[in-house]
């Protein structure tokens, strides 16, 4: 199986209004903070079609097309996809 | 004519809106569940407020691929009347069945409250019996009402009149104190290029009795009934 | 381990050997004070449980009474104080989440929720923060699981600063013939599991003992604070409301406190039966999962049916259409034994009733040392009424609380004729028009805090009041009892004192108690909290359609009840001196009881414009909310008194202030004297400014201000009033 790790984020340009409430939430607390976005990660565990590195970029693919039709909003929001093999639980994206 | 009131899991305004169709204005109405794919007969839909698929992912997006959809699509391509209130606008966008989207309100809170909206166009079946500047009187609940919509869509929108509802103040004015959440344009409702499709943030089904405070929600139903029934009698 | 050498030598003893350690711990969590009530039991029984339209008190899930016409109102109250301090947002949540079941379980949509609320001062901002994230968590469970939040209230003093109190109440509808029951009977019948899966919610930290644990693996570190899913808690109401639906039911409980062991062997302790449940059936959501944690995982929208086997399957389906589980996870046996079985072998074989009935904990109660009556001389004199009464209106107490409840969905389900900003929260039932039902929660810890009798029944006599105010009458009474620690004798004495006062009231209104809720241990490194019961009501309105007449300028403002007030307890004590200010006000039943039968009849008759009872604040902030909620500001003229700040700000007695339209008046006088209730004309509408002088001049008492009166314009009432919106 392979382990695809989805980064959605809002478009630059459109209000994140609970990034701008997290961002009072942490001034209130003493941090500087200059601006905080909001997304979304996933971990999608899709089934082992192929061997090896093909696994990865089949499930990149795939995974494209679910962030296009589904995943992500593409009127407000843009996405990052890696693939690895193996199951949930490791690092998101860099 | 027969209405549909479609209820997807978390649906909270189906029930409210079956009890205005059906106790109030005495209409035959089918509860459709999401899972229902044909709404072949129906002459009108509505999608109802509430929190569908618990807003996961987004406000509607999960609604969007329910296999009811498939008959929404296809009755809004033959002319029926959809009607999309809160969640069920933001699902309507999501379906793609209305442009643009609904995001987060302005101040990142959930708006429990009246608002004025303004009719700004009388073209679509539940503004018919309306005209043109009436003022509306109807409750909001939402945490995810801000319109959005790119700037040339906006103009689209507006210069083809598909823009239904406005937020407005008490003496219909669009200043942006009265504008709840921070919609563009202080867009409060919109329907598609036909007209026949309409999305709005406020709650109808919550003012349509005298007891509520307010009937003007009532009068956008009668209209559609209205419309409806002039068209079946013109066939 | 958390039982006592005393509690495990009754275990030992009754079961004729030793517990094992799945065994064990399920006593741990059956016989802790939350599940067991093993201090409050006895106290409790002092309470008012039964009454004509009673058709269920104390014992079941949540008490139900009748409404006639075929309906049924189920009614209960819940703390979740602790989680609320470890986690404001899920703790809040999950509280509703929990109550909103425990309605479901008799069988009822629940169609209401109300809120009461307590913190340190709002200056504070660990304060604003839990207010903040209790508010959020109330907000985002109740509104996705579609249920109006219609009223609530908030209050706050530095003794709730570790300890917030989040205690929600819920109203449910139900046909009254078709209630349902937490048994398991009869034996053969089958006990389906229907909600969410099973994970180690609420397992791990305080719960368990650190000594001797499983041969099998060692629990997992988990939070102790429960995590809901509202999306799956409202497929949980709507598919258990269908599968009550077939008639199918025999028997219904949610899966809360104590988990799947609690429901089981509560369900089987009250029909004198026995369950058998096989451990390996239960759905969980995490693997591994050893005996204990799935017997007492405290997973959130959990709930156990009982059904006979033939049925199961279309009750299953029911749940499984609402993307909800269910699986059959055990059946009704006639031995009277709780047994649990895993991979073949029986982990717990214990008596029901024993699991279900920890031995009471007696305390001597002992009243605490008397220092709490300071002495008038030390009460200084009020030199600024007109700023003193903006900074009451602008106490958490008073205030408008609009960006609270603006933030919940107080209108869906299309019931609200009233909406909350304003006393009672009135629904209307379109089951059975042209009734509807009005609902206040109402508790006062500084009252109880001098004298919790007297408090506690004042507390009784303030919900009564609000629902005469909208022309209800009382019919049934939940409580959350919020103490510190009743292993503390003084402490003890409080809440024993409490229930008294309550028992008193309720019985002077003949008001049931249907069911309701202790919580203690509510104390920090900072001390125990205010004693501080809390008091939901629930009434009833013949005619929910009765619109009250408009006020005018020139009608006037009435005061009906006793003329009298006391500064003890009062929020004015606390603003100006920071201290409680000397005895509490006197409680007369018998002149409460006739005031708010004046009210709810003048009410009803549709001759009175506006009702407010007098409470936090006293009567001068009674006036002010009259005048905002009215638009108008009023010319008041109170009699000479002793002291003007008793008179402007005493609180006590059951004083409701009314707007009286001029043609009316007569009508007014007549009610008041037949129902020999004190009436006082305070003055009349006009004008923009609240003018409030006394008929005295006696020197140092006199009010200050402009021409001897408090003068102050609506907006800068209003402006004051509004002050929450500044802090959250």
């Amino acid at each position: 199986m392979a382990t695809v790790k989805v980064l959605i984020t809002l478009k630059p340009g459109v209000l994140d209004a609970p990034g701008q409430a997290i961002r009072q939430g942490l001034r209130a607390l003493g941090y500087e903070v200059e601006e905080v976005r909001v997304g979304k990660y996933l971990e999608i565990v899709v089934p082992e079609r192929a061997a090896g590195e093909a696994v990865a970029n089949a499930a990149s693919a795939e995974a494209d097309e679910m962030c296009a039709r589904f995943l992500a909003n593409p009127l407000i929001e843009t996405w990052q996809i890696a693939a690895l093999p193996g199951g949930v639980g490791s690092e998101p994206p860099s | 004519m027969i209405w549909g009131v479609v209820t997807f899991p978390g649906s909270n305004c189906d029930r409210d809106c079956v009890h205005v169709l059906r106790d109030v204005l005495a209409q035959d109405v089918r509860e459709v569940w999401h899972e229902h794919r044909s709404l072949a007969g129906l002459d009108a839909v509505v999608l109802p407020g509430g929190f569908s698929y618990g807003d996961y992912l987004r406000a509607g997006a999960i609604a969007a691929t329910a296999p009811v959809m498939v008959g929404v699509r296809e009755a809004a391509h033959r002319g029926a009347v959809i009607l999309g209130i809160c969640n069920g606008f933001q699902i309507l966008t999501e379906a793609g069945l209305l442009p643009g989207t609904l995001l987060p309100n302005r101040h990142f809170r959930f708006i429990c409250r009246d608002v004025w909206v303004r009719v700004e166009t009388t073209r679509t079946p539940f503004t018919q019996g309306l005209r043109v500047g009436d003022l509306l009187r109807m409750p909001i609940a939402h945490a995810e009402g801000r319109y959005m919509v790119p700037a040339e869509v906006r103009a689209q929108l507006e210069n083809q009149a598909q823009v239904v509802f406005r937020y407005v103040d008490a003496r219909g004015r669009a200043v942006p104190s009265a504008n709840p959440n921070g919609a563009v344009g202080a867009i409060a409702g919109v329907c598609n290029a036909q007209g026949n499709v309409v999305g709005l943030m406020p709650h109808p089904e919550r003012c349509a009795e005298s007891l509520m405070g307010s009937t003007d929600g009532r009068r956008l139903f009668e209209s559609v009934a209205a419309s409806v029934l002039t068209a079946m009698a013109g066939r | 381990m958390n039982l006592t050498a005393e509690e495990y030598r009754v275990i030992c003893a009754s079961l004729g050997r030793a517990p094992n350690e799945v065994e064990r711990h399920c006593f741990e969590v059956m016989w802790s004070e939350h599940c067991a009530y093993k201090h409050s039991r006895e106290i409790l029984r002092r309470l008012p449980t039964a009454g004509a339209r009673v058709l269920q008190g104390p014992g079941e899930n949540a008490g139900v009474v009748d409404l006639g016409e075929g309906w049924a109102v189920v009614w209960k109250m819940e703390s979740h104080n602790h989680p609320s301090a470890v986690d404001p947002y899920h703790g809040a949540a999950t509280g509703v989440g929990g109550i909103i079941r425990d309605v479901l379980a008799m069988g009822a949509r629940p169609i209401a929720l109300l809120d009461s609320l307590r913190f340190g001062p709002l200056d504070g901002v660990r304060a604003r923060r839990l207010l903040h994230g209790v508010v959020g968590g109330i907000a985002g469970y109740g509104n996705r699981v579609g249920i109006p939040t219609v009223g609530g209230e908030v209050a706050v003093d530095p003794a709730y600063r570790e300890n917030p109190l989040v205690n929600v109440a819920c109203l449910g509808l139900v046909r009254s013939d078709r209630i349902a029951r937490g048994r398991a009977d009869p034996p053969g019948a089958v006990l389906l599991y229907a909600g969410a899966r099973t994970g180690r919610d609420g397992i791990g930290g305080a719960a368990f003992a650190s000594d001797a644990l499983d041969a099998e693996t060692e629990p997992s570190d988990r939070a102790a604070v429960q995590i809901g899913d509202p999306f799956a808690g409202k497929c949980l109401v709507e598919a258990t409301l269908e599968a009550l639906g077939t008639g199918h039911v025999l028997g219904l409980q949610d899966m809360g406190a104590g988990g799947l062991t609690c429901a089981a062997a509560e369900m089987s302790a009250r029909s004198g039966r026995g369950v058998v449940i096989n451990l390996d059936r239960v759905p969980c959501r995490e693997s591994s999962m050893t005996s204990r944690e799935i017997l007492l995982s405290e997973s959130q929208e959990r709930m156990l049916l009982v059904a006979a086997a033939e049925h199961v399957e279309v009750l299953a389906s029911i749940f499984r259409r609402w993307g909800l589980v269910a699986d059959v996870v055990g059946r009704v046996t006639e031995d009277g034994r709780f047994h649990a079985q895993a991979g073949g072998a029986s982990v717990a074989d214990l008596p029901a009733a024993l699991l279900t009935h920890a031995p009471s904990r007696r305390v001597v109660p002992v009243p605490p040392s008397t220092d709490g009556v300071e002495a008038s001389r030390a009460r200084p004199p009020l030199r600024d009424p007109a700023r003193m009464l903006l900074r009451l209106l602008a106490t958490p107490e008073v205030c408008s609380k609009q960006p609270i409840f603006e933030q919940y969905d107080h209108m869906v389900q299309v019931r609200t004729v009233v909406r909350p900003g304003f006393g009672a929260a009135v629904l209307r039932l379109p089951e059975s028009p042209p009734r509807g039902l009005a609902l206040t929660v109402d508790g006062n810890g500084r009252w109880c805090a001098v004298d919790p009798y007297g408090g506690a029944a004042a507390s009784v006599l303030e919900a009564a009041a609000n629902l005469a105010c909208v022309g209800a009458e009382p019919l049934a009474v939940t409580d959350c009892l919020n103490f510190a620690s009743p292993e503390v004798p003084e402490v003890f004495w409080t809440f024993v004192r409490a229930v008294d006062g309550i028992a008193a009231a309720c019985r002077a209104l003949d008001v049931p108690v249907v069911g309701g809720n202790v919580s203690f241990y509510n104390e920090g490194p900072g001390g125990p909290i205010l004693p501080t019961p809390v008091v939901a009501m629930v009434g009833l309105i013949p005619d929910v359609r009765g619109v009250p007449p408009p006020a005018a300028e020139g009608d006037g403002l009435i005061l009906l009840g006793p003329p009298e007030a006391a500064l003890g307890g009062s929020l004015y004590a606390r603003e100006a001196w920071g201290k409680h200010g000397g005895a509490l006000f006197a409680v007369d039943f018998p002149a409460a009881a006739r005031t708010l039968a004046c009210v709810r009849e003048a009410v009803r008759r549709g001759v009175i414009a506006l009702a407010h009872d007098v409470s936090d604040g006293g009567l001068a902030v009674a006036l002010a909310e009259c005048c905002l909620a009215l638009g108008s500001g009023a010319d008041i003229l109170l009699p000479a008194a002793e002291r003007t700040d008793a008179a402007l700000f005493g609180e006590g007695g059951t004083r409701i202030v009314c707007a009286v339209p001029r043609a009316h008046l007569p009508d007014v006088r007549v009610l008041a004297l037949e129902h020999d209730v004190p009436l006082a004309v305070l003055g009349q509408l006009e004008g923009r400014l609240l003018r409030i002088r006394d008929a005295g001049e006696t020197g140092a008492t006199a009010i200050q201000g402009e021409g001897g009166a408090i003068v102050l314009a609506l907006d800068q009432i209003r402006r004051a009033w509004m002050r929450l919106g500044s802090v959250i």
